[in-house]
């Protein structure tokens, strides 16, 4: 009965976890249906996201290592801090600017080139925000705080006590971080189903040739797209820099979003969140149960073999929509 | 035209690379990457270390220290090719920082007669000079570390464990791995239960782990982590509200950059350390004034004074007195590899050359021989104030089980010259 009890409060810990993996794999998703690039700089984005929100709010000067290097001045901060929603806000309007240079600078050079060149593109993209952060905002860890809170959710382990006899844990962090991933995908839908700009993004996604034939901006689709997944990536910034303190391993997030991928499909946003449950449940109660035969530490293998499996009987993930091409 | 090119080629490598006669350390450090953030403190304290050297004293017995930097990413192939890469530059002794890095440079080093030393990590049976000819990894190693680690919880158990619970969190790498025989001996001597916990690098998600342990209740959490995975781990006991007085990490585990991030909740986490802590020492006013005011500290000095720039800061402090000793045995100022191996087999670092250093108490003694490449293997322990923001030793420094740790060390060093057809040398 206990095991039950406990697999119970791992199941609901798997899927919040997993939201925070769908939070990520959201970011490849948009981009992919979009322009058909693996963006493999996501999780760079949401580091250099989290960096820039963090830098805005302390008031940090950016590149102050390099003036302070080249000036002999001794600048780190301008001596003010900006409450967090303003610092989201600006961060947001970076995170534009960003994809206006991104389009401009490099997917510009690149259109009608295999998507081959553009995910390699993306490498370089993400080997160069790496530094870019560390240059504009410095290599420490370090702390954010936008005021979400986070902890044991006392509520709901009062309740379980109560039923169960055992307080289950769950996170206020997850909570929220469910909440507002909730939201995220509704306002995504929404955009993409009912405004005019996210008809021209479907447009594209479906033929590019035909959306330009029809009058479709495909730089400002493109302006557009890499705009809302650098505001999803802020968001799974905010979300695991808060857990660890923003640092270059929140770029690494992007690992956890890959199985997620393959399992749901890289064209459906649906099917980031369900793929993205999935391996977060899938991967907890494996550990629970086969774990400390084989262990433990099996949830990244998990994750992976599961995706494997999905590569071979069906390579188009849950959602994704199935390539057929004609020879 | 082919004149002009030779003469800028002679004048490009007179300008890069080390006249012969400077003493050559190199830096093998990371300052990018995932763990960019601990080792860039690291680096700093080495770097500045030796500049204090070179401006105060002019170097060591009249030598200047070179100290060129390669950034290795913490990742092991590139640590290898920045070994390759100044391993003929009169390269003396190297100190990679990552233990993945050492297992690849001890078969390397054997070869190429260079001094490798790895203070508090590594490999662990490098201790044993008999076999490990080349490698010294005093003060202190990983088996002491968890020897010291139980010692302090047998003190604060009066002297028992019997039917306690400690589960073990640690990296799942070779790192993370190298205290579980020592810890799961231990607990067969002492009636303790042993959970191991171990976690998927870097470690940003441990939710399983965590909810694991607030199902078992432990009485303590012993963490061996690096990077992300402590400040996660620090976090998540915040967040089932494990007693911080009762976890407590390696040295790897115990920095400003594990606790800062989680704020207050930190308070109380304790970690082990094999050196002390603060800049309540007086070298740090010869590091005010030879190297920050100057402005010649690395990175602009930012980082003076935190744990891992201490350390080292101290790893710097064992090899200049290591060449000290060399030149002082040979007779000679500019020493060979071979005879800075000589040096650190006879190096003798007393309290009252710790006073003298400007670092009183600030380390164990050092005492080592042809055999004993390790030291004591005394460790402390030292406590989180998050408030006041700074590290407290809590604990003298102790000396680990050796009854335990011996004959390990002497089955995996033996297991290691079977394995490389080595001849323990007679000592």
């Amino acid at each position: 009965m206990d095991q039950m009890i406990f697999a119970a409060e791992i199941f609901l810990n798997g899927l919040m976890t997993g939201v925070m993996y769908a939070l990520v794999a959201l970011g490849f998703v948009l981009i992919f249906k979009a322009s058909g690039v693996f963006n493999y700089a996501q999780g760079v984005l949401a580091l250099f996201a989290a960096l820039t929100l963090v830098g805005i709010q302390q008031g940090q000067v950016p590149f102050a290592h390099m003036i302070n290097a080249v000036f002999g001045t001794h600048v780190e901060h301008f001596g003010w801090t900006v409450p967090s929603v303003l610092a989201i806000i600006l961060t947001g309007a970076v995170m534009v600017l960003l994809a206006f240079l991104i389009e401009k600078l490099v997917l510009q050079h690149l259109v009608g080139q295999a998507p081959i060149i553009l995910f390699m593109a993306t490498i370089g993209l993400a080997y160069f925000l790496e530094g870019l952060g560390d240059v504009m905002w410095g290599a420490n860890i370090k702390n954010l705080d936008v005021g979400l809170p986070q902890g044991i959710s006392e509520s709901i382990e009062g309740v379980t006590a109560n039923w169960f006899g055992y307080g289950f844990f769950i996170d206020r962090l997850d909570i929220w971080a469910t909440v507002i991933a909730a939201l995220l995908v509704a306002a995504l839908v929404a955009f993409a189903q009912y405004t005019k700009q996210g008809r021209a993004m479907r447009a594209v996604a479906d033929d590019h040739q035909a959306a330009l034939s029809v009058g479709i901006s495909l730089r400002f689709i493109w302006v557009m797209v890499w705009s809302i997944a650098g505001f999803v990536a802020l968001v799974a910034g905010i979300m695991w820099g808060t857990k660890s303190g923003v640092q270059f391993s929140l770029s690494l997030i992007a690992l956890k979003a890959l199985p997620v991928l393959m399992l749901g499909g890289f064209t459906s946003i649906p099917g980031a969140i369900v793929g993205g449950l999935i391996i977060g449940v899938g991967e907890k109660l494996f550990e629970f149960f086969i774990g400390p035969m084989v262990g433990g530490a099996t949830e990244n293998w998990f994750a992976y073999v599961l995706a494997l499996l999905f590569l071979v009987f069906r390579p188009q993930g849950l959602f994704g929509e199935r390539i057929i091409e004609r020879v | 035209m082919k004149l002009t090119f030779t003469a800028f080629a002679a004048a490009t490598l007179m300008a890069t690379a080390p006249a012969m006669a400077d003493l050559v350390v190199p830096n093998l450090s990371y300052r990018t990457g995932a763990y960019g953030a601990n080792g860039t403190q690291y680096a700093d304290g080495f770097n500045d270390y030796f500049t204090l050297l070179n401006e105060r004293d002019g170097g060591i017995g009249g030598e200047k220290i070179k100290v060129p930097e390669c950034e290795t990413a913490y990742n092991t192939e590139k640590g290898v090719e920045c070994y390759e890469a100044t391993k003929d530059t009169g390269a003396l002794v190297y100190n990679p920082l990552s233990t993945g890095i050492t297992y690849q440079l001890i078969p390397k080093v054997a070869v190429d007669k260079k001094v490798l030393y790895t203070p508090g990590y590594g490999r662990t049976s490098a201790k044993n000079g008999k076999v490990f000819e080349w490698v010294f990894n005093a003060p202190a190693n990983y088996w002491d570390g968890a020897s010291v680690a139980i010692k302090y919880l047998l003190d604060q158990n009066g002297g028992d464990l019997n039917g306690k619970k400690i589960a073990l969190v640690y990296h799942n790498s070779a790192y993370g791995k190298e205290p579980v025989r020592t810890l799961q001996d231990l607990a067969e001597k002492h009636g303790f239960t042993l959970s191991e916990l171990p976690v998927d690098a870097p470690g940003q998600e441990q939710k399983s782990q965590w909810l694991q342990i607030r199902r078992e209740q432990p009485d303590y959490v012993i963490m061996w982590g690096w990077g992300v995975m402590n400040q996660v781990a620090i976090q998540e006991a915040a967040n089932i509200r494990f007693p911080m007085e009762n976890f407590i990490g390696i040295w790897w585990s115990g920095s400003e950059v594990d606790v800062v991030p989680v704020g207050a909740k930190a308070n109380g986490y304790k970690a082990l350390t094999f050196h002390g802590v603060g800049q309540d020492y007086p070298v740090y006013d010869d590091l005010q004034e030879y190297v920050i005011e100057p402005g010649k500290a690395s990175q602009g000095g930012e980082h003076v004074g935190s744990v891992l720039y201490s350390r080292g800061m101290y790893a710097a402090l064992v090899i200049s007195e290591a060449i000290r000793k060399a030149q002082e045995i040979a007779g000679v100022s500019a020493i060979s590899p071979e005879q800075l191996r000589e040096g650190f087999e006879q190096l003798d670092i007393t309290p009252e050359r710790l006073e003298e250093l400007g670092l009183p108490d600030f380390g164990p003694e050092i005492k080592l021989s042809c055999d004993n490449h390790g030291g004591s293997g005394m460790a402390r322990m030292q406590q989180w104030d998050a408030e006041g923001g700074k590290w407290s030793l809590i604990s003298e420094f102790t000396e680990p089980d050796q009854e335990i740790l011996a004959p390990l060390i002497a089955e995996d060093s033996d297991a290691y010259a079977k394995e490389a057809g080595i001849t323990p040398r007679d000592c």
